[in-house]
């Protein structure tokens, strides 16, 4: 098979950091070509400098047999790679055509829309997407957006498609869809680079690139190899992935939540009749897609949002019209899912926000001042403790990485909190190894006898973490099922809004890739 | 009061009212080109200000207002520059950018204006006639309100319909309304942000000088300087009122000029509400207009947020 694409010692530096080191890579006409490697790996920046986003300072990048000249994304675009980012680039308030023809030459100076159509509706039968062209994006499904992601980098004549984590949004039924397409995709001649961290996905390429410190550590053929092994490539060094110590079992109720109800901002129901309990030693997850009303649940237990009926108890006590403070001093811990707005106050150092909340504690100020000793004492011990990577106690927490700022929220909250502790999305964004160490610190809060409600999009986790596992969508929980008993598919199907009734045609794809 | 209403004093309300919306139109079409583009350019009183003294200097010097409207569209646009540079390239606070050049703006005018008419009377000028339209102009009432009026009136009652389908029928329209919803959409595909948006500024610009040049070449003969009076910053209420949709716009600025024209009336007919009271309507309604507001806003998603390739 000729290549479309090859790279050669392509090198990129920012600063004193190389993300990219002598990176060589080929991908063939009609493949789909994994890039694989942990956050950080220069997987991102590789694909920048591929689009023209970034100028590589060395290397060359050949597409279909020429030097390419890669100068921006329009130059990418013009000689046939196409973007489709993690985060789309959509104009909410445009429809679907729209978004697909905007700034394209040909549409004439009137919009001459029907052309347009003829040619996006011709795509959208090959690839096989299914899709109303005169819908805004904002009534889209996430899944149906990244469609219109595909099909704009198509319309624009793409040959060589590059996905950046593409189903970091879509749950498993989508995924699966969207792998469906891109399948369809491969068999008409294009060739597609995704960009992964998740095994289900990679196992499904053709060939898998993976990266380490910005060093291509080997490209495999995927048919040839394991998904450990490519694990153990990626990280380095075998990876022990912790499960939850079933001997030790739930104790008595610490959070019951009964019959929650909560209104949203524009009158819909976000929470909609919720009951669940949490025990002692226990873990209980919750999945579903974000946006399901995970957030306002959060916030509901957290004191700062009120409930139109229904209610909680916590350890017994009936909580009445909460605040966050109250809900501080009964010893819940939360750590947030937008580390960086919610959890932190990042111009702040890591001393400082480890007693943010608790800066009224006698133990930590004299008199009306903060007692800095003390302080830096505790941060300097828990910087320590959780192993957090910094100059100092003083450094901005805006200047640390996800996984060393989400070591120093677990730090205040395990250091608070006593009894409960609520996590969501606690290891978003965090390489293998930094989720494994959150994982290892909540897995210790249990074995301490914390009740912990642990909402995450990563279903393999929370199938080996959790005891039980409550499925919410659109602020309903569709069931709660035991992790022993229960399979991806169903997992997703619950997610997608189904409650038990599940479909056999549907691709199973995800439990295939999790038992290789 | 219930004398306004009726005959001869209501045309004249009428006739008045679209008098004083022509040039709050030029600046309305203008702004809203600007403001889809994603930039809010407050400093329309100010553009309008430097395009009103700039026709008086070269009508009264001249006596042509044709070249004074063309001199002070030309100063506009050039002022506009300065606002795309601060904004465009060194990405500053729109406001801010804005507001100082409204203070730069009415400075260098009023500076101006002084050292013009050092040690005589401010100059006389003639302006713009009106040009009755043959036939149409006979229509009772709607021919003396609608066509019995100057040139660029005719013109400002076109121009929403031309913003329209600028706007939403053509492919540089779609892009403009592209880059003041999510600039990246269309830097992705390797057109370019900021040359769009300098053009939809100095339009933006352009059209504020036509207001301001019209306002002093239309009904006055001399300059004053409280001649714009807010009327700059009514235009950017009115495009918020309008929920930047183009014939909403044009709603609200009716809205605005109507009450003046009432305003204007009232005072001379004698009615014995202050007319003080006339005179805040507009700005009265344009409140309540605001806090009204309740339907699904069509205010740009990127508005006012400097474009940066992260």
């Amino acid at each position: 098979m000729e290549n479309l694409l090859s790279v050669q010692n392509l090198t990129k530096r920012f600063g004193a950091v190389t993300a990219n080191d002598n990176v060589d890579l080929d991908v063939r006409k009609g493949e789909i070509h994994c890039l694989f490697g942990e956050n950080g790996a220069g997987k991102s920046t590789l694909s920048a400098c591929l689009y023209g986003y970034y100028r590589a300072d060395s290397g060359v990048i050949r597409f279909k047999g020429q030097v390419a000249e890669l100068n921006s994304p329009a130059d990418a675009l013009r000689l046939g790679i196409g973007m489709v980012h993690q985060h789309f680039v959509l104009v909410e308030n445009f429809t679907v055509l729209e978004n697909i023809i905007v700034g394209s030459p040909d549409l004439g100076i009137l919009l001459s829309k029907s052309a347009a159509r003829r040619k996006v509706e011709e795509l959208c039968l090959r690839c096989g997407i299914e899709l109303d062209l005169d819908r805004e994006i904002w009534q889209l499904s996430v899944g149906e957006q990244q469609w219109v992601e595909i099909l704009k980098a198509l319309y624009f004549g793409a040959e060589l498609l590059i996905l950046d984590e593409p189903t970091a949004v879509l749950t498993p039924q989508q995924s699966d869809q969207l792998f469906v397409i891109l399948d369809g995709m491969r068999r008409q001649g294009l060739s597609i680079i995704l960009i992964s961290h998740k095994l289900r996905e990679v196992m499904q390429s053709d060939r898998v690139t993976i990266l380490r410190k910005g060093k291509v550590v080997a490209t495999v053929e995927t048919s040839t190899t394991t998904a450990e092994a490519i694990t153990a490539l990626m990280v380095g060094h075998k990876v022990t992935k912790r499960v939850s110590d079933r001997s030790v079992t739930p104790g008595r109720e610490v959070l019951v939540v009964d019959r929650a109800v909560a209104i949203g901002e524009w009158g819909e129901e976000v929470l909609c009749d919720v009951n669940f309990t949490i025990a002692e030693n226990e873990i209980l997850g919750l999945a579903g897609v974000a946006g399901n009303g995970q957030k306002e649940l959060f916030e509901v237990l957290m004191g700062v949002r009120t409930l139109s009926s229904g209610g909680f108890h916590l350890n017994g006590e009936a909580i009445v019209a909460p605040t966050s403070r109250e809900m501080l001093d009964r010893g819940v811990g939360l750590v947030p899912d937008d580390r960086f707005r919610e959890g932190l106050i990042p111009e702040f150092g890591i001393a400082e926000n480890l007693v943010l909340g608790w800066q009224r504690k006698p133990e930590y100020r004299r008199g009306p001042f903060l007692d800095r000793g003390k302080i830096n004492a505790l941060a300097a011990h828990k910087i320590d403790e959780f192993r957090i990577v910094a100059a100092s106690a003083d450094l901005p927490v805006e200047r640390l990485s996800g996984g060393n700022a989400q070591r120093v929220i677990l730090a205040r909250e395990f250091l608070h909190a006593r009894g409960l502790l609520l996590a969501n999305q606690p290891t978003r964004g965090l390489d293998v190894a930094a989720s494994e160490f959150v994982y290892e610190k909540i897995l210790e809060k249990r074995a301490e006898g914390f009740a912990v409600l642990l909402a995450s999009e990563e279903l393999d986790d929370l199938l080996r973490l959790c005891d039980r596992i409550a499925v919410i969508f659109k602020g309903k929980i569709m069931g709660i099922v035991q992790p022993g008993e229960t399979t991806l598919l169903e997992l997703g199907m619950m997610m997608a809004g189904n409650a038990s009734n599940l479909g056999g045609q549907v691709n199973d794809f995800s439990s295939k890739a999790l038992r290789q | 009061m219930l004398e306004l209403f009726q005959g001869p004093l209501f045309i004249s309300i009428l006739a008045a009212m679209v008098r004083i919306a022509t040039p709050l139109l030029f600046s309305a079409m203008g702004e809203l080109v600007t403001q889809r583009a994603g930039i809010w350019n407050i400093s329309v009183e100010g553009t309008m200000l430097l395009g009103a003294v700039v026709a008086y200097v070269i009508a009264s010097s001249t006596g042509s207002p044709w070249l004074a409207l063309l001199v002070a569209v030309l100063a506009c646009a050039l002022l506009s520059l300065i606002l795309s540079f601060v904004t465009i390239v060194l990405k500053s606070e729109q406001f801010i950018a804005g507001l100082a050049l409204n203070l730069l703006a009415s400075g260098l005018t009023l500076f101006w204006f002084q050292t013009y008419i050092i040690g005589r009377d401010p100059p006389k000028f003639a302006g713009f006639e009106a040009v009755e339209i043959p036939y149409l102009s006979d229509i009772p009432v709607l021919g003396t309100v609608l066509f019995s009026q100057r040139v660029l009136t005719y013109v400002s009652f076109l121009l929403p319909l031309a913003v329209w389908f600028f706007l939403y029928r053509t492919r540089y329209g779609l892009e403009v309304r592209c880059v003041g919803e999510n600039p990246k959409a269309l830097d992705v595909k390797g057109l370019s942000v900021g040359g769009r948006q300098c053009l939809a500024i100095m339009f933006g610009s352009v059209m504020s000088g036509f207001g301001g040049a019209f306002l002093m070449l239309g009904y006055s003969d001399r300059f004053v300087p409280d001649l714009i009076a807010g009327r700059g910053w009514l235009v950017v209420v009115a495009i918020i009122a309008g929920n930047w949709m183009p014939f909403r716009v044009v709603g609200a600025i009716f809205i605005f000029a109507l009450l003046e024209a009432i305003g204007i009336h009232a005072q001379v007919v004698g009615v014995s509400i202050p007319h003080h009271v006339f005179l805040v309507l507009p700005y009265v309604a344009s409140l309540v207009l605001l806090a009204g507001l309740r339907s699904r806003t069509h205010q740009p998603v990127a508005l006012g947020i400097p474009y940066r390739r992260e």
